[in-house]
């Protein structure tokens, strides 16, 4: 469940010292001292010590292990499961996202709110539950398993799976960013377009598109950065076949369970530095948006 | 909204004809929303709840019920409510610092609040795990005066704080942020302490996403995984946690077993989910009266 994380632009600076020179919403020096202490405190020990954790650990052994580890046949299988399971699961839940996003701002009809909480629903299902529902569908005792085994397909310890965990763990996050987007812009756009003549398509292009274009983009790269890193519910599916169905984490994993520490490290080094990309990306993001909101009349 | 584009002032008298249909396309996103929707979640969930049923319920309830699996989930909530409550405290206190409070790196801690969200759970898991292991930065400083985090109930707890930290901070900010600073001026004009106004007039406002925050928090660490079975030790009736119950269920191939653990969480999930959608209306409704005067 990312609930908590969506494009919302305040339309005041987030500027401390406003509060500070008011007597009102002020407290006393050491109160203040105490708190950022407090509130400092917290933040270096439980984000910042386990990000500088993983890169000590990784370049413990030097920066060949480092590479070696990097650079090894099954890491390379891994990154390149990885980058597969990303590329079929972002695209189409963007496809789904700005329907699902077209449907329900734009039009009105009843349920809406049903509708709204089931795209949500992935998020609330425990990862290792989203793989469980796949297996019972699809493993060898599930729903469609011995009509999959007469034909010789695998889902199941095989990519598919691994692909469709993947859709189901990143299913609502462009969805999510845009409903509430477009919902707030209003249609009068889109309906003054429709009526000088625009089809559906030019009006989405040309109109709908250009006013959510960031929190688009901010849906795909929370989206992208859940399906490179995803673990439980891909790690219910895989069956950990090294070189053929392990994706970067489970790679991680299967490394670190054989003490290979350092080698483990490197692996997850990268994803420290796909998350730290995530984030600078994101908060490009918002600053356009917010340059973008500042601009309009 | 307003449709007075479209239509011409319509006379006050004159109820306003159902709102037409302008836009074009709703047939197709609809019906391709649903399909994607139906196809990828609705029918492989129901699938659980079926097959759930499916060896009756003495079966069920025999495998959900079993004392490994209750000590898991005393664990998983317990250690989760115990977190969420953490984050609540520090997470409000955070929200606060960066909304109120000028500092050095202010930018950079509050990019970095949603690192959780973004570092893939196995990696943090790992990390954390070389924090707190007798060798760690933190295990060495801990161990020698008797706290044992790595491998124990504690760790877990540790694990779940950190995935769960981002939920409080960025639903407490916007609303901290878009706050009127009026009330609080009134509080103290009429004699109040600063601390009264806080208790009285700041925390009440804060309240309904302070607990929207807490359940997301809550929920998303009932369901973890990742960051947690590395640290966890992962000892029966100990420190194993209900995910963690499904996975080696499904490794016996118990799948009588999975099903009915996976069941009692889904309900558990719909639950929290309705809770959190109730909170986040009130929140939204709060939050939008205080914005209108």
């Amino acid at each position: 469940m990312a609930g908590a994380t969506s494009l919302t632009i305040s339309a005041k600076p987030a500027s401390g010292g406003r509060y500070q020179s008011n007597p009102a919403t002020r407290e006393a020096p050491w109160v203040r001292w105490t708190l950022l202490t407090l509130g400092l405190a917290f933040f270096a020990l439980f984000l910042i010590m386990p990000l500088l954790a993983v890169f000590t650990e990784a370049l413990r052994k030097g920066f060949q292990v480092y590479f070696d580890a990097l650079v090894e046949p099954d890491a390379l299988a891994s990154i390149q499961l990885t980058l597969l399971a990303a590329l079929v699961s972002v695209p189409l839940n963007l496809v789904f996202g700005v329907c699902a996003a077209w449907a329900i701002a734009k039009h009105d009809f009843r349920g809406k709110q049903l509708l709204i909480t089931l795209i949500d629903l992935p998020f609330s299902v425990s990862p290792v539950v989203a793989g469980l529902i796949y297996v019972l569908l699809f493993g060898a005792q599930g729903w469609f398993g011995p009509w999959l085994q007469e034909h010789d397909w695998k889902i199941i310890f095989a990519v598919p799976g691994i692909v469709l965990a993947t859709v189901f763990v990143t299913f609502p996050f462009v969805a999510r960013e845009l409903i509430p987007l477009m919902q707030a812009q209003g249609r009068d756009e889109e309906e003054a377009a429709t009526v000088l003549g625009a089809s559906g398509w030019q009006t989405f292009w040309y109109v709908t598109l250009p006013n959510v274009k960031w929190g688009l983009l901010y849906g795909v790269i929370l989206c992208n950065a859940r399906a490179m890193g995803e673990f439980g519910a891909v790690s219910v599916v895989s069956g950990h076949i090294r070189g053929q169905t392990n994706t970067l984490p489970l790679h991680v994993e299967i490394l670190y369970n054989e003490y290979q520490f350092a080698a483990a490290f490197a692996v997850a080094s990268l994803l420290a530095i796909l998350a730290l990309v995530t984030l600078v990306l994101k908060q490009f993001v918002e600053w356009r948006a917010h340059a973008a909101v500042k601009e309009a009349p | 909204m307003n449709t007075a584009v479209l239509s011409p002032a319509p006379l006050a008298a004159v109820r306003r004809p159902k709102r037409l249909r302008v836009l074009p396309g709703f047939g197709p996103t609809m019906g391709f929303t649903l399909f994607y929707l139906s196809l990828l979640v609705l029918i492989p969930i129901s699938a659980v709840f079926i097959k759930s049923t499916g060896h009756g319920f003495g079966a069920f309830w025999a495998a959900a019920t079993a004392p490994r699996v209750v000590a898991s989930y005393q664990l998983s909530f317990g250690a989760s409510l115990l977190a969420a409550s953490i984050n609540l405290l520090f997470g409000l206190i955070l929200a606060w610092c960066i909304v109120r409070y000028e500092f050095p790196g202010k930018k950079l801690v509050d990019a970095l609040i949603d690192l959780p969200f973004a570092l893939p759970t196995a990696v943090a898991g790992i990390a954390l795990t070389a924090l707190y292991a007798g060798n760690g930065w933190l295990g060495k400083l801990l161990e020698p005066i008797g706290i044992k985090v790595a491998f124990k109930p504690l760790g877990i707890l540790v694990a779940l704080i950190f995935i769960g930290l981002p939920f409080i901070v960025r639903t407490v900010q916007p609303v901290l942020e878009d706050m009127e600073t009026e009330l609080e001026e009134a509080a103290a004009s009429l004699g109040a302490h600063r601390w009264q106004t806080f208790r009285l007039v700041v925390l009440p406002t804060l309240l309904p996403a302070l607990l929207t925050g807490f359940a997301l928090a809550f929920a998303r660490a009932v369901g973890e995984y990742g960051s947690v079975i590395f640290i966890a030790g992962n000892l029966p009736m100990v420190s194993e946690i209900t995910p963690l119950m499904i996975i080696s269920k499904l490794e016996q191939y118990d799948y009588v077993g999975a099903t009915a653990i996976a069941t009692v969480m889904l309900v558990f999930s719909f639950v929290l989910l309705l809770a959190i959608n109730g909170l986040q209306a009130w929140s939204s409704k709060r939050n939008g009266q205080d914005g209108k005067r």
